[in-house]
């Protein structure tokens, strides 16, 4: 079990080696001093009795961690606000603009967005104890800021009774092919982190004239990265050209006729940051639950049940999902996605017209 | 129409009950309403569409609206649209209406009930579920006519997402609107004009073509603007459609400027020329029923007359449930299906039948009670409010009661050229600096909701009045009655079956409102309809199916239950509303 998760580190670490404009900043600064999750801390998070964890992640899944949570520190409630992660962040900008201070707790699946709240100066300095001591330092935020609390990849996808496994596409460059006309389903950047995130790192690594070539396939556009694993389940589409993995991977384990391709070229990587907001109206409660969702429990259930990788040292992988050692990734680059987002938002909504 | 009679017996009445008249202040009071509604957001619409981000003058928005092909595509699209759902509209609500309201056809009342389901049924739940029936692939109506033919896997008899799809299921959801208008105004149409027409000779078709016709048209006319405006300001369904399709209308595209980073500037521009339209819409009305005086309503009034089918009835009664297939049966099958199979594309079967939906929109799903709980504190606020001020507006209006009822008249109906998520916006802006910070509370949808419900409520009340007869006010007021008891005591209970239709109407069109709550909502004022369209762009249908079905029951029960209220239009039937 330890060679496991220690291969898992090596890994993890390797694959956000470049997250380097978000994570690791070159004089780091002493981080706050790690909190633990204390009596103290559950009673007065108890006396607040209710937060609302603003997220991306698919609601089925956000709903599970709120009532785990719930079922583990009695008389707290968790309201669940999922939205595509670029909604979250026009939704917080807006509230927080209008001065309504409604979030406890975020997690994006766009890690640029962290980028800008710690510039804003919206973000409340929290570091969990099992985050300093777990978490490879690359995964948190030297100012103690925000912790990668998830990890997963948006990869390519097919039906498995309207495809056969040995006509199913292996690479980017096989969607191109005619065959596949009308027969794909995407998201969409303007909505989703999961696909802003994977569209900066396809077109650097492969070129806009990739996505050119792939808007004359007809793709049906949709919005979430949620969704195209399930329209893939539904039969509407037959190839998913991106979106969660992890849907896939739930699917599939539900007994769905869905099967993940990790293309040749590489696979977009995503790292889903979560943090407190300093203006939360149940602060104890957040961080108590910041604190859990970044502890082996919180981690282990994201690995179990959501089935997303985790950066925790402690976590144990659970068979039947793809190593991430085992799939070529591309990088990501929040630093980057930051920067160009707007550029790729206009970009992609001239070539797919919607 | 009268208004020289009226003058002249109002203002004896006038001078005697000045002293005690509150007529007035009142008056002035609703018109402040009105412009608080109506004016302020407008007004920052245009300021916005004129500025640049800096708030210098420019007319730079506009240049970009009609140079750059990413907006006048849509403009296109939306007029397309608007016309080919109204013109549908018209062609499948008309005789409809005239077969429920003056033949033998069996089952009337049952055809009127499930217009009226079709009405309440939300559009973009509507959309949703002809996703279900019609996606090219997954489609329930597809899977089966492959079975049923052998076709081979890519082959679909139906696209839904496409301009034809989406054509229809706007339609589906908007006939509703021609229908009530045409067929209350020929539940009012007396049988004497008829008889008249009958006892000189006139045949069946010479009766129906100069008498009764005529006197429906104005109603039909209404409908089919309703129709337009309503099909070129709706935003779910596009937004559910043709999305996908890889298109845009004006209303989506509005909305796509407002995701991040907002360019509320061009979103206004975007929305002046949909003003326009409907403003030079209203004219083309005005100008073709202006004139005539259709007061059918009098003291006194003859039965309409039933035209006897024969064994056509059958025959009527068929097309009047193939029509309902699509709006009705159909979708509902298609949600009653998602809500209990684990896949929503699959037909029920003892294999793949599953609670799970209905567990996770209740137990799971933590925005469920707070979404029905604002959803229906704003349903009933609005509906009272709104149904208050149609009422005395109309009145204004169509008695022609204070100068400036053309302008009172305008301003009631100006919402209904802008798109909600457009008046969404100018709300936003409106209400969220001092002195009014409402943003972030339930009040800015209020007022958005009633805003928005206005203009429809408004027409319905002022078309009402229109065939009530002013010979019992007048008789009211010559006996020394103000303006508003006469409206009270007299006009009000004489319109009680439309009163309560306006509420029901308001209280479902709120349930049904989505382009503005989707500008106006944070996450502690989310209503169900924001709740339902976040899970479809998620793809959760089977939570969808389920709420979507609680909400209908809702609807059905409020409606019933308002047409049962005792002594509050007691023995008189809901009409299709």
């Amino acid at each position: 079990m330890k060679a496991a998760t220690f291969t898992r580190r090596v890994l993890l670490k390797g694959a956000a080696t470049t997250a380097v404009g978000l994570y690791a900043a070159p004089l780091r600064a002493a981080p706050p001093e790690a909190a633990a999750i204390t009596p103290a801390l559950v009673d007065a998070a108890k006396k607040e009795g209710k937060l609302a964890f603003y997220t991306a992640m698919d609601l089925p899944v956000a709903e599970r961690f709120a009532k785990t949570f719930e079922a583990k520190f009695p008389g707290i409630t968790v309201r669940v606000e999922r939205s595509g992660s670029e909604r979250v962040f026009q939704r917080i900008g807006q509230e927080m603009e209008s001065r309504i201070y409604a979030v406890d707790v975020v997690n994006s699946a766009d890690a640029a967005h962290f980028i800008a709240w710690k510039r804003s100066g919206w973000l409340a300095p929290y570091l969990p104890e099992e985050v300093a001591r777990h978490f490879p330092a690359e995964h948190y935020d030297p100012d103690g800021l925000y912790v990668t609390t998830r990890v997963w990849l948006s990869s390519l996808g097919y039906n498995t009774t309207l495809v056969k496994p040995q006509d199913a596409p292996t690479s980017f460059a096989d969607l191109l092919d005619p065959k596949w006309m009308g027969k794909m389903v995407k998201g969409h950047p303007a909505y989703s982190g999961t696909i802003m995130t994977a569209t900066y790192q396809i077109t650097r690594d492969l070129g806009w004239e990739y996505l050119e070539k792939l808007a004359r396939q007809k793709v049906m556009q949709v919005q979430s990265s949620t969704d195209p694993p399930k329209k893939l389940a539904l039969g509407e589409r037959a190839i998913m050209a991106d979106g969660n993995d992890y849907n896939l991977v739930q699917l599939k384990e539900a007994g769905q006729p869905v099967e993940p391709i990790y293309p040749s070229e590489g696979t977009p990587l995503v790292t889903g940051p979560s943090g407190v907001f300093k203006s939360a109206p149940s602060p104890n409660a957040a961080r108590l639950f910041h604190n859990w969702l970044s502890s082996r429990e919180g981690q282990q259930l994201l690995v179990d049940f959501a089935r997303q990788h985790s950066v925790h040292a402690q976590v144990v992988e659970k068979p039947g999902r793809k190593k991430l050692s085992e799939i070529k990734l591309m990088k990501d680059d929040p630093a980057a996605v930051e920067r160009l987002s707007e550029e790729i938002k206009t970009r992609y909504s001239q070539i797919f017209r919607v | 129409m009268n208004s020289s009679k009226s003058i002249a017996v109002a203002t004896p009445a006038e001078r005697r009950g000045f002293r005690f008249d509150m007529t007035w202040p009142i008056l002035i009071g609703f018109a402040l309403v009105l412009i608080a509604l109506v004016v302020l957001p407008m007004s920052w619409l245009v300021y916005f569409s004129l500025t640049d981000r800096a708030g210098n003058l420019t007319l730079g928005n506009f240049a970009q609206l009609v140079t750059n092909p990413t907006f006048l595509d849509p403009l296109i699209t939306t007029v397309i649209l608007a016309t080919s759902a109204s013109a549908i509209c018209c062609v499948c609500a008309a005789p409809m209406g005239w077969l429920v309201s003056r033949t033998d056809m069996p089952l009337r009342r049952t055809v009127r009930a499930l217009v009226t389901a079709s009405f309440v049924t939300p559009p973009f739940l509507g959309a949703i579920a002809w996703e279900l029936l019609a996606a090219p692939n997954s489609g329930l109506l597809n899977k089966a006519y492959r079975a049923l033919t052998g076709a081979p896997q890519d082959e679909a008899l139906f696209n839904i997402y496409s301009m034809g799809g989406l054509i229809f299921v706007i339609s589906c959801y908007t006939f509703p609107y021609v229908f009530v208008l045409v067929a209350n105004s020929l539940d009012r149409i007396p049988g004497d004009l008829e008889d008249a027409s009958s006892i000189l000779g006139g045949r069946t078709w010479t009766t129906a073509r100069r008498v009764t016709i005529p006197l429906a048209m104005p109603a039909l006319l209404a409908g089919a603007l309703v129709a337009f405006l309503q099909a070129m300001t709706l935003f779910g369904s596009p937004a559910i459609l043709a999305l996908p399709a890889g298109f845009h209308t004006m209303t989506t595209k509005i909305w796509s400027l407002f995701q991040y980073p907002p360019k509320p500037e061009l979103a206004a521009a975007a929305s002046l020329p949909l003003l326009v339209l409907t403003v030079l819409l209203l004219r083309a009305e005005h100008l073709i029923l202006g004139r005539r005086g259709y007061s059918v309503v009098g003291g006194r009034q003859g039965s309409p007359r039933v035209v006897q089918l024969g064994a056509w009835k059958w025959v009527a009664l068929g097309l009047a449930f193939v029509v309902l297939l699509n709006p009705v049966f159909l979708p509902y099958g298609a949600l009653l299906n998602a809500a209990f199979s684990k896949v929503p594309s699959q037909f029920i079967w003892f294999d793949n039948l599953t609670l799970h939906n209905i567990e996770f929109a209740f137990f799971e799903l933590s925005a469920t009670k707070l979404a029905f709980k604002n959803t229906f504190i704003l349903c009933t606020l609005a509906a009272t409010i709104g149904t208050v001020l149609a009422l005395v507006i109309s009145y204004l209006t169509s008695r022609q009661a204070i100068t400036g009822w053309r302008a009172l008249g305008f301003l009631a109906t100006a919402p209904v050229a802008v798109p909600g998520i457009v008046l969404g916006v100018g709300l936003f802006l409106t209400y969220t600096r001092p002195p009014f910070v409402l943003y972030g509370t339930l009040w800015i949808l209020l007022v958005a909701f009633v805003t928005i419900a206005l203009p429809s409520a408004y027409q319905q009340m002022q078309s009402a009045f229109r065939s009530v007869h002013t010979d019992l006010e007048e008789a009211s007021r010559i006996l020394g009655a103000t303006r508003l008891t006469t409206l009270g005591r007299i006009t009000a209970p004489l319109l009680r079956t439309s009163v309560i239709a306006t509420w029901c109407f308001i209280f479902v069109g709120v349930i049904r409102e989505l382009s503005a709550a989707i500008m106006l909502f944070t996450s502690e004022t989310k209503v169900i309809s924001v709740l339902i369209f976040d899970l479809n762009e998620s793809g959760d249908l089977g939570a969808i199916a389920v709420l979507g079905l609680i909400m209908l029951a809702v609807t059905f029960a409020v409606v019933v239950a308002a047409n049962r209220i005792p002594g509050f239009g007691g023995g008189i039937r809901f009409r299709n509303t």
